[in-house]
């Protein structure tokens, strides 16, 4: 039976990011469907209509939304080369880091990009701490995943090159390599491995973009 | 050997109620450790220290945190008995979604009892289009999972204790507006694990009385 795989994704976002990555080295073959979110087309709004975003995997017709369901549901799918560890308690740990990069990392990452003063050092301070948790559980491995890149890894991995996005837009350095070497090192060997390297979004428009956030909130933060 | 369960809680929050929900369908003996959040304990740092919060199970000495992390946990350890996830990856994939989804509803009860005025109603009126997709999403089917209670039925049942308290601070009826999802909640009570598991609503208002003093809501 003929498989059909659809991925609905913007050209920058870094949840449906994690899915290519994921289907890609799962060899799984699938059409892209670029959605512009100021236009949500009436198919993303049938197919997530509690949260109308993206990604969205559409598989043989049936809507999976939220990018780490969504990666649980590959892995379980299609058992080629496995994202999640066996073990039940280190597949508990993988869905923990997974958890604290969505709900803790990116966030006050996003908080010292986009803040100024006196808000951005404290921001810098509370960043520094989440990163100290990465850069223990890195000891001893070169991936999350260990040896090979796995759900945790794809989970952090937009960490990889955005960080670098921020520190170029606001000049400021925010992964120290002397402070985080580990955390450091995975950045660099993440970022360069086989197909991620080939799927980052293009980076000119990556600047472009962020610059454009950044100059907005100022803008909003200055008239307020 | 026999498995050493530590349960590091605290009596009235409804994400450790989910925790003991599953181990009760499971049939798990463990030790129950009351948790004070105001004067946090060595093991609870030691069990949890990125987020220093319950609950916290401790197996064999290792610690799993995050409610619905844990719930899963146990789930795959213990499969053979009251499997609470499908074996089908969609279904899997859909009850991982909803189960996601009842942290937004956690999220805006904090709002409903922590605020007043406008701020309360905002959350009052998220709070309950939350319930009802959640309620469509139940439809006719007995449990969340289907013929059998699963982990979104686990999800979601522990809230159920805490509805009297967002009902009297809240102001509104959640049986007016979501009587399928009332009626599926005392369905759950029958159960064993569910009605040893969940405090009792009064309790629980008491609890959110307290809190609020406490926390100058009052």
């Amino acid at each position: 039976m003929g498989e059909e795989v659809k991925l609905f994704r913007t050209w920058s976002s870094r949840f449906a990011l994690r899915i290519v990555w994921a289907l890609k080295i799962k060899g799984i073959e699938y059409e892209t469907v670029f959605e512009d979110l100021s236009n949500k087309s009436p198919l993303l709004l049938q197919y997530n209509p509690v949260h109308k975003k993206v990604p969205i995997l559409v598989h043989n017709g049936r809507p999976i939304a939220e990018s780490l369901v969504i990666l649980e549901y590959i892995d379980e799918t299609w058992k080629q080369a496995p994202l999640l560890p066996e073990d039940p308690y280190e597949r508990a740990m993988a869905r923990f880091w997974a958890k604290f990069g969505d709900d803790k990392v990116l966030t006050s990452i996003w908080s010292v990009f986009i803040k100024q003063g006196k808000e951005q050092e404290e921001a810098l301070v509370a960043a520094m701490e989440n990163l100290k948790f990465l850069e223990e559980e890195m000891k001893g491995k070169k991936f999350f995943g260990g040896e090979r890149i796995g759900y945790v890894d794809l989970a952090l991995g937009c960490l990889a090159n955005l960080i670098s996005v921020f520190e170029e837009t606001i000049g400021l350095k925010i992964v120290d390599e002397e402070k985080l070497p580990l955390f450091y090192s995975w950045m660099q060997n993440f970022a360069e491995a086989p197909i991620i390297r080939d799927n980052w979004p293009p980076r000119d428009k990556m600047l472009v973009k962020f610059q454009a956030l950044l100059d907005a909130a100022i803008a909003s933060s200055s008239s307020s | 050997m026999a498995d050493e369960i530590i349960l590091l809680d605290l009596w009235a929050s409804m994400l450790g109620m989910r925790v003991r929900v599953a181990l009760a369908e499971k049939g798990l003996k463990y030790e129950y450790r009351e948790q004070d959040l105001r004067n946090k304990s060595p093991l609870l740092l030691e069990m949890n220290p990125v987020h220093k919060k319950i609950p916290v199970l401790i197996h064999n000495g290792k610690p799993i945190c995050e409610s619905l992390i844990i719930v899963q946990y146990i789930d795959e350890v213990w499969y053979n008995k009251s499997p609470l996830l499908p074996s089908d990856p969609y279904q899997r994939a859909q009850a991982r979604f909803w189960a996601d989804y009842t942290d937004k509803l956690y999220e805006l009860g904090r709002q409903l009892w922590l605020t007043k005025g406008e701020e309360q109603e905002t959350a009052k009126k998220g709070f309950m289009e939350c319930l009802k997709l959640l309620e469509g999403e139940l439809g006719d089917k007995p449990y969340f999972g289907g013929q059998n209670f699963g982990f979104l039925d686990v999800a979601l049942v522990t809230f159920s204790c805490w509805f009297f308290a967002y009902e009297s601070f809240g102001n509104f009826s959640v049986e007016a507006e979501c009587p399928k999802l009332v009626a599926w909640s005392k369905r759950c009570m029958e159960k064993e694990s569910v009605s040893s598991s969940l405090e009792d609503p009064l309790k629980i208002h008491g609890f959110v009385i307290m809190m609020r003093k406490e926390l100058g809501v009052e």
